[in-house]
């Protein structure tokens, strides 16, 4: 976009990064709940895990939402090329969204049919966050396009590395998840979350290398990028902090720190992702569509940016007031309205 | 086996759509009502006000869990089944639409929240801000969603580059020019869905003397809105129909069963329309009165469906009757709002037992109304998805094929019937135990002790 002195392009690539970001950190923690939810040790601590997410699952979920607007907002070919070619696990995400959703209300209104909305709670989550796994494979691998449509087949995402993502993506949640039921609960509950978050922790550590020597290997072009010197030096620190910030996690889980391992998960979510934009940028769509030939035209996307960079500090103002709103922990005496 | 993706993503669409339609029609009213109640609580004190909105809270949070889920579905099914149509309309849809999700759906959600859980967390005043925020979120969200729509229906503020929409003016596309009468009749469409199905509970409690004190509250609150906004709706509606008569055509004359362009049209009360013989079959009219209505004329000429080939006519039969379910139900309730001032006069209007059944037999009656509405203004549009600038067959995604759009239709089906079915039922659970099963805020502390803290139980349960 030549001649123009700001590239909106550029702002709106860090907006739906920001957004995204957000998305799979709140929303994160919450599926994570949910996928941990059978392995609770009794009813009253499902009771109580559901009471530390249930106030704010909602915004959480809008994050989603936003994801979606925006891109078609301000990205509308990555919207219609990459929704016609995961349509089934969109499919999949959906009804275990459906599923989840509607279980917080009902779970509590129930009387026999309790466990009924706990098991709805569990696979909703379980399937929808599998299903974002696999969405994030098959957007890192690439997609057949001709020109502006997606022209392959109804099961293209169906790959060993798509699939691999969408268990390393239940592992990530389960682990935000469990940190946060540690910062959220106290007592037997908290004990147990301090037993699984170990187990978590290798888990994502061990897809997170998976992914890293996967990648490189699938796409020539992303070995390039951080193997070639100097590329290499700048890109150091990523694999370096992720290291420390595991041995921080680990010593925080160890000293029983409540709040620390929570930080710690959210500081691995951040590398994990930076390292994926580095291997992807600056296309959007694999393996050659770029951020500016996706773009929508620039005067939609100034209009959009004009209320976004006045309304999104807005909400992340309320959003904070809402979790200082219900801070501290959750105990079996804060039953909530229900 | 063929299956056609296009016919399957428009059953899908219209299935999903519909569903979805029914819980802001409630919801968007219901907030409103709840925060006017948390208002009255907090003006007054009254406990009776504090004990209807706890009871009308756990109906709007079943609800409006609901609304979201569905929305959420909304917002990708546009990418996933319409991605020609996506990519060609996203340099409006796209930013309307992302104003919607951050001025309206962060505000809903996120307060609430507060609404829910925090009435013993947050002083009373910021509860009932929160309420208000709900509420205002919910209008916000209509306000741009209607905008999209209308857009669709009658475009402006833009230019087609390359087949893809360029925005010239912003105010002119939002401010389309079916957008001021669809969002004011919409909104109206919300408020009585409310009115009538908070009449339709207390006329019930009335009927079998449950929470007397609670329902006659209600039940004439709810009934000086309708009384208002009834009528005000047949206005509305009037000049919804002469916005379309200017700039869609050709559904007016699907709306009337109109085939030739002429002059003394009949106002039809019945008539089976045969869109292949061009004709209606055992019409029943009232002469002149549609060229009245519309031109405010007996011998306005009003332009007749053979102005448009077949192939750019809607399906004459659907919007012709689905036009007059929605403005048969309109009237009803024309009448139950005068019934109600007649009882109010005659100071009967919480004993008349066949006014109390007739107001409980009207609980379905608003969502049909809703539905058949938006059967009228989508089926009428047809052939076009972007009117007269897209037809809904270039809009579907190019790759889908038969058999994947099936597969979700059915999914779609299957789980929206399980969750229907278990919200409407913890819906009419919560209005069996009534209001008066709640607590009041001198007990409330009381109970939270003796309460079995294990098991956080709702007052349905009880
Ligand atoms: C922002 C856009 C938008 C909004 C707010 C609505 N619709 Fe719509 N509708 C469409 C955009 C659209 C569409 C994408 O343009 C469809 C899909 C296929 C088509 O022809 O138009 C459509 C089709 C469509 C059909 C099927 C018509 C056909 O395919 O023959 C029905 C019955 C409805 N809609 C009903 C509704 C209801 C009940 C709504 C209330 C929420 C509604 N629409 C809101
Ligand atoms: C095709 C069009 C539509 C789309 C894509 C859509 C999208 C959505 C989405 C994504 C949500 C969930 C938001 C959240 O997470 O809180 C939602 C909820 C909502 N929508 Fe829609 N919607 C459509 C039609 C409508 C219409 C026509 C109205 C009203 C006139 C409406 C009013 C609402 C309201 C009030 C909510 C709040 C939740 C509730 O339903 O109770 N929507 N919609
Ligand atoms: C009383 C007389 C009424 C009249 C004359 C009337 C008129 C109309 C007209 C002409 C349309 C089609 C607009 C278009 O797309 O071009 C419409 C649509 C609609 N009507 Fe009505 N209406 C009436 C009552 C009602 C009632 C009682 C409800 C619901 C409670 C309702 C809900 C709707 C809805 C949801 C739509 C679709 C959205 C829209 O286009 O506004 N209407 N109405």
């Amino acid at each position: 976009m030549e001649g123009q002195l700001i590239d909106l392009t550029l702002i709106w690539a860090l907006i739906i990064a920001f957004g995204v970001f957000m998305y799979v950190l709140m929303d994160g923690f919450d599926l994570g709940v949910g996928i941990l939810f059978p392995f609770a040790p009794n009813e009253e601590a499902r009771d109580i895990m559901m009471n530390t997410v249930a106030p704010v699952w909602d915004g959480n979920e809008t994050w989603l939402v936003l994801g979606g607007a925006g891109l078609l907002g301000a990205f509308p070919l990555v919207y219609s090329i990459v929704l016609p070619a995961v349509y089934l696990p969109i499919l999949i995400m959906l009804a275990g969204l459906i599923f989840r959703g509607v279980a917080f209300e009902f779970r509590f209104k129930a009387k026999d049919s309790k466990w009924l909305w706990d098991v709805s709670f569990t696979v909703g989550s379980v399937v929808a966050t599998f299903a974002q796994g696999l969405v994030l494979g098959s957007f890192i691998q690439g997609f057949d396009v001709d020109g502006t449509r997606f022209v392959g087949g109804a099961f293209d995402w169906a790959t060993p590395f798509a699939i691999m993502t969408g268990f390393g993506l239940m592992a990530g949640y389960a682990l935000i998840g469990g940190c946060w039921i540690i910062m959220k609960t106290e007592g037997e509950v908290r004990d147990w979350a301090y037993r699984v978050a170990p187990v978590l922790l290798i888990l994502v550590l061990l897809f997170i290398s998976l992914v890293s020597l996967w990648t490189p290997l699938m796409r020539e072009a992303i070995a390039e990028r951080w193997f070639s010197t100097p590329n290499l030096y700048y890109f150091l620190p990523v694999p370096v902090v992720t290291g420390l910030i595991t041995l921080l996690m680990i010593k925080a889980l160890r000293d029983r720190t409540d709040y620390l391992p929570f930080l710690c998960s959210l500081g691995l979510f951040l590398l994990c992702y930076s390292g994926l934009a580095i291997s992807l940028w600056p296309n959007v769509i694999q393996p050659d569509i770029s951020l500016w030939d996706a773009a929508a035209s620039p005067g939609s996307q100034l209009f959009l940016l004009l209320g976004v960079l006045f309304i999104i500090p807005l909400i992340l103002m309320y959003t904070a007031w809402t979790y200082w709103v219900f801070r501290g922990k959750v105990t079996r005496d804060s039953v909530g309205y229900h | 086996m063929e299956f056609d993706p296009l016919l399957l993503s428009r059953i899908q669409f219209a299935f999903v759509v519909s569903f979805h339609i029914i819980f802001p029609a409630f919801t968007i009213g219901l907030a409103a009502f709840i925060a006017v109640l948390e208002g009255l609580w907090f003006r007054t004190g009254n406990p009776v006000y504090l004990q209807l909105s706890k009871m009308w809270i756990k109906v709007f949070a079943v609800s409006f869990g609901m609304g979201v889920v569905s929305g959420i579905v909304m917002s990708f099914q546009f990418g996933t089944n319409w991605s020609e149509l996506s990519y060609a309309s996203a340099n409006f849809l796209g930013p309307v639409l992302s104003y919607e999700v951050v001025t309206a759906f962060f505000l809903e959600a996120t307060f609430l929240g507060v609404l829910l859980f925090g009435r013993d967390k947050v002083p009373q005043g910021m509860h009932l801000f929160a309420a208000i925020m709900v509420a205002v979120g919910t209008f916000i969200s209509s306000f741009w969603i209607l905008s999209a729509n209308s857009w669709m229906q009658t475009p402006a503020g833009i230019e087609i580059i390359n087949g893809r929409v360029e925005v010239v003016s912003w105010l002119e596309a939002i401010f389309n020019p079916s957008f001021p009468y669809r969002f004011a009749h919409m909104v109206l469409a919300a408020f009585l869905t409310t009115g009538f199905f908070v009449i339709a509970v207390s006329a019930w409690y009335l009927l079998i003397n449950k929470s007397r004190e609670y329902a006659k509250v209600m039940f004439s609150m709810t009934l000086w809105l309708v009384t208002i906004m009834a009528p005000l709706q047949l206005f509305v509606g009037d000049l919804h129909g002469l916005d379309t008569l200017e700039h869609q055509p050709a559904k007016v004359a699907a709306m009337e069963g109109n085939w030739e362009t002429q002059s003394r049209v009949p106002l039809l009360l019945f008539a089976i329309p045969d869109q292949e013989a061009e004709m209606n079959h055992f019409e029943v009219g009232i002469p002149g009165l549609a060229s009245l209505i519309l031109k405010h004329d007996l011998d306005g000429v009003v332009p007749g469906l053979k102005e448009w080939a077949p192939e750019d006519r809607p399906h004459v039969a659907t919007v012709f009757w689905s036009f007059r379910v929605m403005v048969g139900i309109g009237m009803l309730m024309i009448l139950v709002a005068a019934l109600s001032l007649l009882l109010r006069y005659r100071g009967t209007l919480f004993v008349n037992r066949g006014f109390l059944r007739l107001c409980t037999c009207m609980m379905p009656l608003p969502f049909i109304a809703v539905l058949a509405g938006w059967i009228t203004t989508e089926m009428g549009r047809q052939p076009w998805v972007l009117y007269e600038i897209m037809r809904t067959e270039d809009a579907v995604t190019p790759s889908l094929t038969g058999g994947v759009a099936l597969t979700s239709l059915i999914v779609f089906v299957v789980v929206y019937a399980l969750i229907f079915i278990a919200g409407g039922y913890y819906i009419s659970r919560i209005l069996k135990a009534g209001p008066e099963q709640e607590t009041t805020p001198e007990d409330d502390a009381v109970t939270r002790h003796m309460r079995r803290p294990a098991r956080p139980m709702s007052a349905a349960d009880g």
